[in-house]
């Protein structure tokens, strides 16, 4: 299979050292741990799991903005960890990011056609009248207003902002589109304008976009797949209705199970499983599965070998060894 | 009788951009062992209603311009600094969004456990230390005995919420006012969260005044919810009828926005416009620009909540008069 863009065995490792004058190597946080992961062109793969399992870091170890310690990043069959920095520099007009914060993400002392003509002259400059064009069909795409270019971040709100954001991402024309929480901040009512949003340009320019997300049903709507990360590995992967529908690993399940519903008679029928404890340390991973000390269906063999993502149903990969007996 | 009754209070912030009417006219009840949920997105006013009942908003800017709150015969909107700081933290307590701000991170978790003890009750160190190790325990802190001496810092987001719980109810208060307590945590941290209090709410008889932007948590948690835009209640109830029978357009196209409940491949259901300035004046219903209903009168005619059913009321012009009715299916106004 040809992937638009493949991980293989990827390992994203930060060293620890202890003490001050005498500075140890003391382990390291790992944080990306052997991922292994193929997208087509066009799909949307939603990426969740909760603060400090690795996916933030994956996704920015996909835009090489953190270089990985081990394993490759394939987009269209090349390596990007191993290219240079100035080559990498203009192969990442290919894959843009957007953040979670559209407070923190836009530069609060350039306009909004500041920060768009910047992007779009990546690719090349333009002329005044060009570049004026360019920008306000950019705004327009987005659904904000193009006589508003002359304005500050700050005098928009945070919907408005993250449009902004979206719209510089989209500027050099990129592929790929690693969407990092990008509408966590945002009200419910707002929230729901940028998915559509997002949606939208992504089937209109065939983008091919990673997700990532602590709301379940966020990335159950949006998502073609849903690939669930816990502790810096993936533990379940699969169609997204599927895995929310039917979980196979414990933790998807529990995860699922600890989405509140918005709908009171649903919810008060509900079976809740709500998990022991705090996810483990990344620095110090436990033997075995790294789920088995929060794991209701602990069995020994859990604690000594470490189960491998492995085929369970047709599309649906799950690295838990009791798949089939819960 | 309720515990605490809150009438028409009005909290105006007064900014060189004008007068914000931050809240404007809010009333509501909280009755023992009974949860309250006030929802509402950022700007509705819904957290600084709880902060005017305790006299945490600053002032100047803001000022209290109008309403009572009723606690046990006093008007905590108009009692002495004296009396207020007797009833806060002793007999109504709050718990904040953000456990790592919110926690002294120079103090041991002992003494900021310790201290409403030995603010409010007359008791030796010795004792309140005791109290404190047995409210860690309360809130399933294993090792409490030696964790009791821990720094915030280590603590995680959750243990450390957890710290917040114990210290709320460690001088064993009637009503907590919880604001937006888990909107910083983990789903499997906040169901851990939300089963404690609702726990520690069995088990005390308290009355919760549960402060969120999240509707699912609504639904699992509350008995009754006021939903608020703009600075006042636009529609009350039961939290079952609040769902099953939307009756204020707001509800029900915040309702339909959630992708939760939605069919993929549809676009979401999304609300057109932005929330109103609140520093201008707003003679008519502050959901009308944005609303798929709204008839000139919506924006000239003052609107109140008004009675549907026994447990229900909406402040719609159009649904109390019934030209409106059913509102499950908002009129369709996609936009991307």
């Amino acid at each position: 299979m040809n992937a638009f863009l493949e991980l293989r065995n990827l390992k994203t490792h930060f060293p620890v050292f202890r003490g001050t004058v005498l500075r140890k190597p003391a382990g390291a946080v790992r944080a990306v741990d052997g991922i292994e992961l193929a997208l087509e062109k066009g799909e949307i793969l939603g990426l969740v799991g909760e603060s400090g399992c690795g996916k933030s870091t994956l996704g920015r170890t996909v835009m090489q903005l953190i270089r990985n310690t081990g394993g490759s990043v394939l987009l269209e069959g090349r390596d990007l960890s191993q290219l240079r920095p100035r080559q990498l520099r203009e192969e990442r007009l290919n894959f843009q990011m957007i953040f979670q914060d559209p407070y923190a993400s836009l530069n609060p002392r350039l306009t909004v056609f500041d920060a768009l003509s910047e992007a779009i002259q990546t690719r090349g400059r333009l002329k005044r009248t060009a570049l004026l064009n360019a920008v306000a069909e950019l705004m327009s795409t987005v659904g904000l207003s193009p006589d508003q270019m002359r304005r500050y971040p700050h005098e928009f709100s945070g919907g408005q902002r993250q449009r902004i954001a979206i719209a510089r991402a989209l500027a050099p024309r990129p592929k790929l589109i690693i969407a990092d929480e990008p509408v966590s901040a945002l009200d419910v009512s707002i929230q729901s304008q940028i998915i559509n949003l997002i949606l939208r340009l992504c089937r209109e320019r065939q983008l091919t976009m990673i997700f990532i997300s602590h709301d379940i049903s966020v990335v159950k709507y949006i998502s073609n797949r849903i690939a669930v990360m816990y502790l810096g590995r993936l533990v379940e992967i699969g169609p997204a209705a599927e895995v929310v529908e039917n979980p196979l690993h414990p933790y998807t399940r529990a995860l699922v199970s600890a989405v509140p519903i918005p709908d009171p008679e649903r919810e008060a029928r509900r079976q809740r499983i709500i998990l022991q404890g705090d996810p483990p340390s990344p620095l110090n991973p436990p033997q075995g599965c790294v789920f088995h000390p929060r794991c209701p269906y602990v069995k020994e063999a859990c604690r000594q070998a470490r189960p491998a993502l492995e085929e369970k149903l047709p599309h649906r990969r799950a690295a838990c060894i009791r798949v089939g007996e819960i | 009788m309720p515990l605490l009754s809150v009438e028409n209070l009005k909290t105006y912030f007064y900014t060189r951009a004008g007068t914000v009417r931050a809240v404007d006219g809010v009333s509501f009840d909280l009755e023992s062992g009974k949860t309250l949920g006030i929802v509402g997105e950022s700007g509705s006013g819904k957290s600084v209603t709880c902060y005017s009942i305790l006299g945490l908003v600053p002032q100047p800017p803001g000022r209290i311009v109008g309403g009572r709150a009723l606690f046990a015969g006093v008007d905590l909107l108009a009692c002495s600094k004296e009396q207020l700081r007797k009833i806060r933290g002793k007999r109504i307590s709050m718990i904040f969004q953000d456990p790592m701000t919110s926690l002294n991170p120079y103090l041991r978790i002992s003494e900021q456990l310790m201290e409403p003890l030995l603010v409010h009750e007359r008791i030796s160190r010795k004792h309140a230390l005791n109290r404190a190790v047995t409210s860690l325990e309360e809130v399933g802190i294993q090792d409490a005995g030696r964790r009791v001496h821990f720094y915030p810092h280590e603590f995680s987001g959750g243990m450390r919420q957890r710290v917040m719980i114990a210290m709320a109810l460690i001088s064993r208060p009637e009503i907590l006012i919880a604001d937006e307590p888990t909107t910083a945590l983990d789903v499997t941290v906040q169901a851990q969260i939300l089963e404690l209090i609702k726990q520690r709410q069995r088990e005390l008889g308290l009355a919760v005044a549960f402060i969120t932007h999240d509707l699912g948590v609504v639904a699992s948690f509350c008995a009754s919810v006021k939903v608020m835009y703009a600075g006042r209640i636009v529609e009350a109830g039961l939290t079952r009828e609040i769902f099953a029978r939307p009756c204020h357009p707001y509800n029900a196209a915040l309702q339909q926005s959630i992708p939760a409940l939605h069919e993929k491949g549809k676009p979401l259901f999304t609300i057109a416009g932005l929330p109103p300035d609140l520093s201008k004046p707003i003679p008519g219903c502050p959901f009308a620009p944005r609303c798929a209903y709204m008839l000139p009168k919506c924006q000239q005619t003052p609107v109140r909540l008004q009675g549907v059913t026994a447990h229900h009321e909406t402040a719609c012009l159009r649904f109390q008069v019934g030209e409106i009715g059913d509102l499950r299916h908002p009129l369709a106004s996609v936009t991307a």
